[in-house]
């Protein structure tokens, strides 16, 4: 007899803590037990996500959710479920409204993410234009075209609020209104695919997984705005994504989806890719144009701005790849369905790469709103390794780092302003207790002043500043003083920077300053990193007691400074020691001790 | 060529204060009409807002921002603040970021006492800076002999890479690098003399510190002067009689012709001479050629060659273009050629005993005179030394010498008096309106009933007009000959005629202009790029004032009419275009690569 | 292409999107092959199930690329869909995993244990 019933149990580090093998066991134990072995496979998964409800059985295919199972409820599940085919109620997720959940729809927990950017990604070929098309692809430029005028457009774009996702926040269907508006013989429609932020790869992921949103979408804007040309400047760092906009441009042109008179409606738009080197600044709307132009990437004064004066001269409309990508849904689906997802000032949803020390680092795309805490631990499964959170940081290198009491934080453009951060573009880093606040600020500080185009005096010379003074403090040699100056460097690198980058380059210390004020001073006053991060401030040393005398350490140290008879105390020579931490971690009998 | 017509106005508040401002200015500028001083380091009325420097930041009431006076436009209603705490407490930072990158080297600075930064400095009353020093040491450039580049004084303002790239269209110096580690340098990083670099020196003009500047070659002439056995005399070129009295609190403008003399004499020269006679000179030969090549179907159009920064871009930029050139040798090289042939010999003076010196409104004259062989006309060098208008303020500043209070003095001949056709050289169109007033003598045998061709001056980037010359001195009475000439200064303003030339051209076309001039700097000799420093627009207005009232004073004012041209042609060149005036007077031109790598 | 071409072709494209697996093709899986499924392996995850399956001589199973599925904590990733099974995302296939597959849920009709995943969310456009 075939298998009817599968049970899924989650083998995620959170459940598994949870006794979930325990489950696992029991649930198999009672289907051999009740005679429906041969009917039900009961098998281990990866992290369901929702770790906060765990442990978490799923039996498929009717998609029943069981949440916060103990193992003595794995009798009733095989007996009730399995053998009768009556699902246990009272171990069914319920919603606030007290329905019980069945089946994947009416699982509030799979609203915790909202595919709209990403909602082909990982299900279509996005090498076949045809499976895009199937999946409602070129409908919304089909309707923009033939049923709709371009200032229609515009009106359900600005209808829907949605936002730029690059991550400033001006409203897209404004910024296209500009552009239309701006008297000119010729327009441009650029989409921003510079994406840079330190662990942040929304953008990349789309282009790869769903070029042809971003061709749409595009094509939709030109028509809207009266352009018939536009650009996609990416960096040439993705050549995946490179290669699958060609295909699908490729495609689209041959289909006579793009170029001249698309779909017979008169309406021609032409698109050309751009490759970038990769400067972080050409991210900046100014400096992408030069960039484009041909000049170096540097940014200019703004006003003008790009919808007045951008590309050539031209009245010109930057987006991001993200906020391009909520468009055909946005004219398909209509404002209304847009805007009743999200809070009142940000719409729709947001797309974030969500790494650092968690256990599902992965694409999250959730509602606007969803908090912090569910990202981090509903979504991403919580911290790696039992370790304690320490704090997230959003926005990249312009953001801000934020502490466990703004875990609540409901995710929107002007809630994470106000705690200090910033949306950004999306990348979501989150600290454990092992990372040391100096040190990941300086992260930040480091790749802001690597990434600085050098040509505002404010940003050029205070970066550096500020990364030296970072630099002394995680040496130990930081004063007061220094803390004092970081402010006032801080204050008006805000303040007198040209572009974004150089303003917002000290977030970093300026919000941790804030909530992390101890740190700094613990690094100051006692020359001490209390996460053990900063090289200079640590020493590893044996703990005589403990150490058995195994050579493992002196084995893997690659600076050959640990010495020692076998089956006698080890000795560290602290002048080689290079602090790398590798006779810590392969000490089994925690005889290594960092101060 | 947009007429300008009255801006409309716009009413704004400064620091609650209302004032009506043209539409469309920047902040900055309604500012400083109305005496609001906003500091600004990187800002010139020269050069599109660029934003750099981060120090002219001030607020719009109603918004905590701070955003850049030179880059933000006014808007009617909006009131700017342009001072108050949080202001001035940004400013400074920055200040005190910018000179914590900046060597503290004033004394022994070519910008010392005329240096933007040490102003600002001085003002904001900094007394030590609080953040650790981040001075790079980076190799001085001293490849070329008109301008040198000390990048590790350079505070990022991007004025000399706009100047060089847009005003000037050469594209030899770029920004290098990135973030801290940007440096402006020639592109590919090559040295200056590698680079297609023309030596005008205007990003020395407009450089806010001492990150480029001339070659100083003051101590070199002193030197000169200490040989005793040496017959050393100079030459001043019409420009430098306008500007030179700045440097001395004067108004920009004032003719000092004759102090000039009185100043150089004292400083030790055996005789002052006047380039403004060489010019009168170089009107002769050119005219003559003009003529020469329009009347047998020679190449046209004949374009000015007396700019030397010129000459060097079309060798580059335009080497298709030689044959239209002017083989007339400049002013200053007539001159220098003179001083050791027909001076020489009626001095009865070895010319190997003489050292000539030039006074120049120009960096590129250093490079000019050792050009190439042609520049040797006379066996030797022809010009040993040219030094900028600036150099010889700071000789006379050296010398000790009263220049406000010297009593005007006479120019030594037979190379001194000049007439008011040589002294308009100096101002853009000046060189063409010289040409026209000699040509239309040439053709139609008499002078041209106003000698002022309006057309050809004033600040338009390119200038067109015609001028019809009856031809009763060719012995064709009743005809007219009609001659259509185009001005252009300021480099880049030169890509647009030069298009207009080559398209008639390849299309078989009528050619849009007979003759036409180009200068390199802006307004002509008058701003060049080694003025005294801070030439703007109102600036050249007023020095070219003073280069047009010269003419105006003048007794004679077409070159042809020079007692001193006419006997020179009479006891030793013959007549112009002659074997002689070929041999000492003109000069040939080669296509030169862009790179020299 | 006109209009009505472009109806036609999303018709036509729907119903074998619902079907899913047309002619004699009846199993279809899908790989995640992003870069970051491609940096995690999934190009010799392709190679191990195309092997596999020729190895095992099954010929009606189709092999896709898609772009990112989200899970990067545990590609590379591979949707598996048949008759008779429940559409599994299966996550951290490597080569063994890979023949796993093959071997226990195509043939074996059971599913691999420990590298099952969930979707991460309901699809907005089948939606309404």
């Amino acid at each position: 007899m075939a298998l009817s019933n599968f049970c899924l149990v989650c083998g995620g580090t959170g459940c598994e803590s949870s006794k979930a093998d325990e489950i696992f066991k029991n649930l198999k134990k009672a289907a051999e037990e009740l005679g429906v072995g041969n009917q039900v496979q009961v098998v281990k998964t990866g992290c369901f996500g929702f770790c906060e409800k765990g442990p978490i059985v799923k039996i498929l295919p009717d998609e029943s959710f069981y949440v916060e199972v103990k193992p003595e409820d794995a009798q009733e599940i095989i007996a009730e479920h399995i053998v009768k085919g009556r699902p246990v109620e009272r171990l069914l997720y319920k919603t606030a409204g007290q329905v019980a959940a069945k089946g994947e729809h009416d699982i509030q927990f799979y609203q915790k993410q909202v595919r709209i950017v990403l909602r082909n990604c990982g299900i279509i070929n996005p090498e076949d234009v045809q499976e895009y098309i199937s999946r409602d692809g070129y409908a919304a430029l089909e309707k923009a075209l033939f049923e709709m005028t371009p200032e229609q457009v515009i009106a359900e774009v600005k209808a829907s609020g949605l936002r730029g996702r690059g991550g400033a926040g001006y409203p897209t269907g404004l910024k296209w209104e500009n552009t239309r508006k701006t008297p000119a013989d010729q327009r441009y429609v650029i989409c921003n695919a510079d994406e840079g932020d330190p662990g942040a790869y929304m953008d990349r992921s789309t282009l790869e997984g769903d070029p042809h949103s971003v061709l749409e979408a595009m094509t939709i804007a030109g028509y809207a705005m009266g352009a018939t040309q536009g650009y996609i400047y990416i960096r040439a760092e993705y050549p995946l994504a490179i290669h699958r906009l060609e295909v699908a441009m490729k495609q689209s042109h041959e289909m006579g989806l793009m170029g001249k008179n698309i779909l017979g409606s008169g309406f021609d738009f032409e698109i050309e890719i751009r490759l970038g080197a990769g400067a972080f600044v050409c991210g900046e709307e100014t400096a992408l144009m030069q960039s484009i132009e041909g000049k170096r990437g540097m940014p200019l004064p703004k006003p003008p701005f790009p919808s007045v004066s951008g590309l050539w001269g031209k009245p010109t409309s930057i987006n991001n790849v993200e906020s391009f990508a909520n468009i055909p849904v946005i004219i398909l689906k209509g404002a209304p369905w847009f805007a009743a997802i999200g809070t009142a000032t940000s719409k729709g949803t947001k797309v974030f790469a969500l790494t650092g020390k968690i256990n599902n680092s992965g694409l999250v795309e959730v509602p606007m709103g969803t908090t912090l805490r569910e990202i981090v631990y509903d979504i991403g499964g919580g911290i790696r390794g039992g370790k304690a959170f320490k704090a997230v940081q959003s926005g990249g290198p312009s953001g801000g780092v934020l502490p466990v009491q703004f875990l609540d934080t409901p995710i929107d453009y002007e809630s994470l302003t106000k705690v200090g951060s910033m949306m950004g573009s999306g990348g979501l880093i989150v600290l454990d207790e092992d990372d040391c606040i100096v040190d990941v600020v300086k992260f930040y500080l480091d790749f802001s002043v690597e990434e600085s185009c050098g040509k505002c005096a404010p940003c050029r010379i205070g970066g550096r500043k500020l990364l030296n003074i970072l630099e002394k403090i995680t040496k130990g040699k930081g004063t007061h003083e220094d803390i004092d100056t970081m402010r006032q460097i801080g204050f008006a690198m805000q303040r007198a920077s040209l572009c974004m980058l150089g303003g917002t380059t000290p977030n970093p210390i300026l919000s941790t300053l804030k909530y992390f004020e101890d740190e700094y001073l613990a690094h100051i006053d006692k020359q001490n990193c209390p996460a053990g991060k900063c090289k200079d401030l640590i020493t590893y040393t044996v703990i005589a007691e403990k150490c058995i005398g195994c050579t493992v350490c002196a084995r893997k140290c690659p600076a050959n400074c640990i010495s020692g008879e076998r089956k006698a105390p080890h000795l560290i020579d602290q002048a080689k020691c290079i602090k790398c931490g590798a006779c810590y971690d392969a000490c089994k009998f925690e005889a290594i001790l960092v101060s | 060529m947009i007429p300008t017509k009255p801006a409309k106005m716009v009413n704004i508040k400064i620091n609650g204060k209302s004032v009506e401002v043209p539409e469309g200015i920047s902040v900055l500028k309604a500012g400083k009409m109305h005496g609001t001083k906003i500091p600004s380091l990187c800002a010139h009325p020269d050069l599109k807002a660029w934003g750099a420097c981060g120090i002219c930041v001030v607020k719009v009431e109603g918004s905590p921002k701070m955003v850049r006076a030179c880059t933000t436009t006014v808007v009617e209603g909006q009131n700017y603040l342009t001072h108050d705490p949080d202001i001035v407490e940004t400013r400074r930072t920055v200040l005190e970021m910018i000179l914590s990158n900046h060597p503290n080297e004033c004394l022994t600075c070519a910008r010392n006492g005329n240096c933007e930064l040490q102003t600002i400095s001085a003002e904001f009353g900094i007394r030590d800076v609080p953040f650790a020093s981040g001075i790079r040491r980076l190799p001085d450039d001293l490849s070329t002999p008109s301008v040198q580049l000390h990048p590790s004084k350079c505070i990022g303002c991007g004025r000399c890479v706009i100047v060089c790239q847009e005003m000037q269209d050469v594209w030899a110096l770029e920004f290098l690098n990135r973030g801290d580690q940007t440096r402006m340098a020639p592109a590919g990083d090559v040295t200056l003399a590698e680079s297609p670099c023309i030596k005008c020196g205007q990003c020395s003009a407009h450089c806010p510190v001492g990150a480029i500047t001339e070659v100083d070659e003051t101590r070199r002439v002193w030197n000169f002067l200490r040989q005793t056995d040496k017959h050393v005399v100079v030459q001043i070129a019409p420009a430098v009689r306008v500007a030179l009295g700045e440097e001395f609190g004067l108004e920009p403008g004032t003719i000092v012709t004759g102090k000039i003399y009185a100043a150089l004499r004292r400083l030790g020269f055996a005789k002052v001479f006047d380039t403004n006679v060489s010019a009168d000179l170089t009107i002769m030969e050119e005219a003559s050629e003009f003529l020469q090549r329009f009347t047998t179907g020679g190449t046209l159009p004949l374009i000015t060659s007396c700019c030397p920064s010129w000459v060097d871009y079309l060798e580059k930029y335009h080497t298709e273009m030689i044959p239209h050139f002017s083989t007339a040798k400049s002013p200053m090289m007539m001159m220098g050629s003179l001083i050791k042939t027909y001076y020489a010999e009626k001095a009865k003076i070895d010319a190997k005993d003489i050292i000539s010196v030039a006074i120049m409104p120009c960096t590129a004259k250093k490079f000019e005179i050792q050009r190439s062989d042609d520049m040797k006309s006379s066996g030797m060098a022809d010009v040993d030394c040219s030094l900028t208008t600036r150099e010889l303020a700071r000789m006379i500043k050296q010398a000790g010498i009263d220049f406000k209070n010297l009593p005007d003095e006479q120019v030594d001949n037979p190379l001194g008096d000049y007439t008011g056709a040589g002294t308009i050289f100096g101002a853009t169109g000046g060189v063409m309106e010289a040409a026209l007033r000699t040509a239309y003598h040439m053709v139609s045998g008499k002078n041209l009933g106003s000698l002022d061709i309006e057309a050809a001056r004033g600040m338009e980037g390119v200038k067109v007009a015609s001028v019809k010359i009856p031809t009763d001195g060719l012995g064709a009475p009743g005809k007219e000959i009609e001659v259509r000439f185009a001005v252009a200064h300021g480099m880049a303003n030169v890509r647009d005629v030069m298009r207009q030339v080559k398209e008639a051209k390849a299309a078989g076309k009528e050619i849009p202009f007979h003759f036409i001039e180009v200068m390199a700097c802006r307004g002509g000799c008058i701003s060049g790029g080694g003025q005294p420093y801070g030439s703007t627009d109102e600036v050249r207005a007023k020095r070219t004032a003073g280069i047009y009232k010269d003419d105006k004073n003048a007794v004679i004012r077409c070159s042809h009419e020079n007692p001193w041209v006419q006997s020179l042609y009479k006891d030793f060149l013959g007549k112009p275009l002659s074997e002689k005036s070929h041999h000492l007077l003109h000069t040939h031109y080669v296509p030169r690569p862009l790179y020299v790598k | 292409m006109t209009l009505q071409e472009l109806r036609a072709m999303r018709e036509a494209g729907k119903k074998a999107m619902d079907r899913r697996i047309g002619g004699d093709k009846t199993i279809e899986i899908t790989l995640g092959m992003g870069t970051c499924g491609i940096a995690a392996g999934a190009k010799e995850t392709l190679d191990a199930f195309v092997n596999e399956l020729n190895s095992k001589d099954v010929r009606n199973v189709v092999i896709k690329q898609t772009g990112c599925m989200g899970f990067c904590h545990s590609e590379p990733t591979a949707l598996v869909k048949m008759d008779g099974m429940p559409d599994i995302i299966y996550g951290n296939v490597d080569a063994e995993t890979a023949r796993l597959i093959v071997h226990t849920h195509i043939l074996e009709k059971k599913l691999v244990d420990k590298h099952v995943f969930d979707r991460p969310s309901k699809d907005i456009v089948k939606e309404n």
